[in-house]
């Protein structure tokens, strides 16, 4: 995965609400860099956005690589966070676990997976209660 | 319609951003993942959200621009990152619905 194509790290910090966001941001302007289509883009950053908030809500931070390679895009993003307790809960539209604080800035409509899932081809998580999580999407070009 | 022909039409005040975009249609709402999830490219977004995450996610929607409604003006940090990220922000006294009929009209009569 890491020898065919370009690759990008970004460490998230957690709590930080200034910069959340600045690993997709920095995406969506090498991707734009790099020819791909708008459409593309626009899945590919609006996932890593998502992906982003949530390690800085509920993880305190974590790791995002991008792998681009000539078919797909492949995001990896890591937490040491609490874990998911029921994938399939969090995976439903509206629930949320998040703080008022985070609701009162517009966060924690419970979309954050179900989007990740939308703008991407494919999601994959594993997460351990206590060790935290690996998510793992791919959007086709 | 260009920003610009918008602009003049609504009576907003600019804030900040280019005014030669085009927007092509409009998307109301407040909760950040909800709009990623149902705003188009090109939408004009109306919101009484102001924070800085705002701006990101104007950005990553591609949307055409940002109507904050209801008087409510963007800090400091907003517009810097609005700055940093090409997004247009306008500030508009009127509810969010009145602003939507508004642009509704203004966008049908084009």
């Amino acid at each position: 995965m890491t020898d065919a194509g370009i690759n990008f790290h970004f460490d998230v910090d957690g709590e930080d609400f200034s910069s959340a966001g600045a690993a997709s941001v920095e995406v969506k302007k090498n991707l734009r860099q790099l020819g791909f289509p708008p459409d593309i883009i626009r899945k590919v950053a609006i996932a890593m956005y998502e992906g982003e908030i949530n390690m800085v809500i509920h993880a305190n931070g974590g790791t995002a690589d991008v792998f681009v390679l000539p078919d797909e895009i492949i995001m990896v993003l890591r937490d040491q966070g609490p874990g998911i307790a029921d994938v399939s809960l969090a995976m439903q539209e509206g629930f949320s676990t998040a703080r008022d604080n985070i609701r009162s800035l517009g966060f924690g409509a419970g979309m954050g997976l179900p989007n990740m899932k939308k703008y991407t081809d494919s999601m994959e998580i594993e997460t351990e209660l206590g060790k935290g999580t690996k998510i793992v999407m791919k959007v086709k070009v | 319609m260009k920003l610009h022909v918008l602009v003049d039409r609504l009576s907003l005040s600019h804030i900040c951003g280019s005014l030669d975009k085009e927007a092509a249609g409009v998307y109301a709402g407040d909760l950040l993942s909800w709009v990623m999830s149902h705003a188009q490219a090109g939408d004009i977004w109306v919101t009484i959200m102001s924070n800085i995450n705002v701006a990101a996610v104007a950005s990553l929607t591609e949307a055409a621009c940002v109507i904050l409604a209801e008087g409510v003006q963007p800090d400091a940090e907003t517009l810097q990152a609005a700055a940093e990220k090409d997004v247009t922000f306008f500030s508009d006294t009127r509810s969010v619905y009145q602003l939507c009929c508004s642009l509704g009209s203004a966008l049908s009569n084009e």
